[in-house]
């Protein structure tokens, strides 16, 4: 315990304000994460749930969306949650190629959630298979199963700071 | 023992080698008749006391009409690679099991049944691993050379094994679960809250991998074996390196030796953070979890810093590696470390302080070292249990130079893999400081294309070795076989769960740390 205090007390906050030099308007706003709560606050009241659902692919993806759960990026402080259900969701993070075996519990996944809702892909296979878009086994159109996709963020894996900035100038418009 | 007195002895057991090839100083291929292969995989496996490392087919239907199969077993004491090889025609498409007398063996066999439809006499278990009978009509025999993909639809259900009896209940979990983690369906049959049974059920992120490499040059298999598993990247990346090297006949450079070692333990060390966070977060003590999070998020930084990619995509190529150890990026990445290594100590002492915590990892899921050697439980889960085979010490190159220790506990349950885990660290940090005083300028060496041939590459990833089998025909692949830890290790979670209660299983899957992508693969 005296360890746990004297070690929050040394090492003080953690969590980093973000600049996004590639957003021209969020410079006048020096936390692009401020803006996004406030984006979020208007759309969703007040979070944004999301539901993660992994489709085949290699780890890395994930390994990003959880750090953006660690204390640096704590994307919670701006109303953003990941979720363990998919009822209680707004939207539908996919990562990977859609492995054939996956078809059918994305689909599950994505019918058991309430409207409205929208599905996000992360990662370069998420969207049309990226490396393994020959494989037999990978379907790589998630489209085909879940309808349209109104968010693609890119990279193999995308930096934590690259998919918050993606979410950010996708809130915007759509707000 | 030298590769000459294992010859002789075999041949004193009256099993008459076709042919014997010493590919390299670390390969021999020892090829024999077919009814001969259970005599000869038995022999080896208690004259090298290794488990099946693996065992895999090959298409040779286009230069022999035959497929071969192999069966591959390492000498930790040589050391020295063994393949055990049959050809197998194509009119006769079946080989004696080894199952029933080398467990490690079973779930190889069932991947050449379901790869090539080459059926293993014998083996009790026959259903497949990663096609599933959902979705994938039967005769889909992907690795065969003839194969084209076919779009029927299939009715059949996969059988779960069946446990009865007065108040068993079965919990079946996934394939997608609460958190963000790969899919994987796990089968509980519970009597009260012990688990009785754990069947895992995998192949949810099938992606056809194999099959990919096929047809490709080495530089393009070296880009997609970084896309393999996404948190082993150097692990896979460099065990491809070993086997095209091998081929080529390249010997890298100490230089490239230390770079490429490095990073391999830059990536040791981020993983075993996960897994060390996992424990802590699946047992509720959330502070040392969250702390220890930002310690491997500061790696992922440094990793972006040094190669300009969070898991250090790009940095190998094939007989060298990047220059990204300038003196300037040495002291960073040592200033760095510095720095975890003092953290991680506060968050040892925090763990280990905690009598509540200490008391939910402290003899649960335990993996005894019998049953951890005859399942083939490789790697850290291996070593955890006793199983002392780390592929630094046997494959030693500049980790004996370094001075390299193995890390072991005996006791096989959740704070042995916690204590390993942290002291690995430890061991890392100090390998890291080693190598990066010899850090020289690389130079790029010279490879003649295309080539031909076929050879092993192996190293130790974060999870235990990672394995590659490369075959190469004018300069494009004709078959990759790859091995990851997980694939025997999963084996040896759902037994290590046995008798534990079901909260107890997440923390138990944690310190496994096992990985979906590469067991699928």
């Amino acid at each position: 315990m005296f360890d746990i205090i004297n070690n929050s007390f040394k090492k003080g906050l953690l969590t980093e304000k973000f600049i996004l030099p590639q957003d021209e308007s969020s410079r006048q706003i020096d936390s692009a994460g401020e803006q996004l709560k406030k984006i979020i606050h208007k759309l969703y009241g007040r979070s944004l749930h999301l539901r993660e659902v992994d489709t085949g692919s290699c780890g890395a993806c994930e390994s990003e969306l959880i750090a953006l759960s660690n204390p640096i990026y704590d994307i919670q402080r701006f109303g953003v949650d990941f979720v363990a259900s998919p009822r209680h969701a707004d939207a539908l993070v996919v990562t990977g190629p859609v492995s054939r075996n996956m078809a059918l519990a994305l689909k599950k996944t994505f019918n058991s959630m309430p409207e409205p809702k929208f599905v996000i892909t992360v990662g370069d296979c998420a969207l049309k298979g990226g490396i393994f878009r020959d494989s037999y086994y990978a379907i790589g159109d998630i489209q085909s199963i879940t309808g349209s996709v109104v968010l693609h963020i890119p990279g193999c894996p995308p930096e934590p700071i690259i998919i918050l900035h993606n979410l950010i100038s996708f809130l915007k418009q759509k707000s | 023992m030298q590769a000459e007195n294992i010859i002789r002895d075999l041949r004193a057991k009256n099993i008459n080698p076709i042919e014997v090839l010493f590919l390299n100083s670390m390969e021999i291929e020892v090829r024999i008749n077919k009814e001969d292969f259970k005599a000869a995989c038995l022999f080896m496996h208690t004259k090298l006391s290794s488990s099946v490392m693996a065992l895999f087919a090959v298409d040779k239907r286009q230069v022999n009409g035959n497929f071969e199969i192999r069966c591959v077993f390492l000498a930790k004491e040589i050391p020295l690679w063994v393949s055990i090889v049959i050809s197998v025609a194509e009119g006769f498409l079946s080989f004696d099991s080894l199952a029933c007398d080398i467990y490690s063996s079973a779930l190889f066999e069932r991947q050449i049944k379901e790869m090539f439809g080459i059926i293993p006499e014998g083996n009790p278990d026959q259903r497949s691993l990663v096609l599933h009978e959902e979705v994938c009509p039967e005769g889909t025999l992907p690795l065969r050379k003839d194969f084209t993909p076919v779009q029927a639809v299939s009715k059949k259900e996969y059988q779960f094994n069946k446990v009865e009896g007065d108040g068993i209940f079965e919990i079946p979990v996934g394939p997608v679960h609460a958190g963000i983690i790969g899919p994987g369906h796990f089968h509980f049959s519970v009597a009260g809250e012990p688990i009785v049974n754990l069947e895992l059920r995998l192949g949810f992120t099938h992606r056809g991998v194999e099959k990919l490499f096929e047809g490709k040059t080495l530089e393009q298999g070296l880009k997609l074996s970084e896309c393999v598993v996404g948190d082993s990247v150097i692990g896979y990346s460099w065990a491809f390196c070993r086997a095209a090297e091998a081929i080529l006949g390249v010997k890298i450079a100490s230089g490239v030796f230390n770079t490429r070692a490095i990073c391999l333990e830059l990536e040791r060390i981020y993983n075993h953070f996960t897994a060390i966070s996992g424990i802590a977060l699946d047992v509720g003590f959330s502070f040392p979890a969250q702390f220890i999070s930002v310690l491997k998020e500061r790696v992922l930084r440094l990793n972006k810093k040094l190669s300009a990619h969070r898991y250090l995509k790009g940095v190998l190529s094939l007989g060298f590696a990047r220059n990204i150890f300038d003196k300037e990026a040495v002291a960073y990445m040592l200033d760095e470390l510095k720095l975890i290594k003092r953290d991680i100590k506060e968050a040892q002492g925090i763990l280990y302080g905690s009598v509540s915590f200490m008391d939910r990892v402290d003899e649960t899921g335990i993996l005894r070292k019998k049953t951890a050697e005859d399942f083939g439980v490789v790697g850290l889960a291996g070593r955890s249990s006793g199983v002392s085979l780390d592929l630094r010490r046997v494959f030693p190159e500049g980790y004996l130079q370094a001075g390299f220790r193995l890390v072991k506990k005996d006791r096989g349950d959740v704070l042995s893999r916690l204590i390993v885990r942290l002291d690995e660290i430890e061991e890392s940090l100090r390998l890291i400081d080693v190598f990066a005083k010899q850090t020289d300028v690389l130079e790029s060496p010279k490879i003649n294309f295309p080539v031909q041939g076929h050879a092993l590459g192996a190293v130790e990833g974060a999870r235990g070795p990672v394995i590659y089998w490369l075959e190469v025909s004018d300069g494009k692949i004709e078959r990759c076989k790859i091995v990851d830890p997980s694939f025997q290790n999963w084996q040896g979670l759902s037994i290590s769960v046995l008798g534990n209660i079901v909260p107890d299983f997440p923390v138990c899957n944690k310190s496994f740390d096992l990985s979906y992508a590469g067991n699928d693969l």
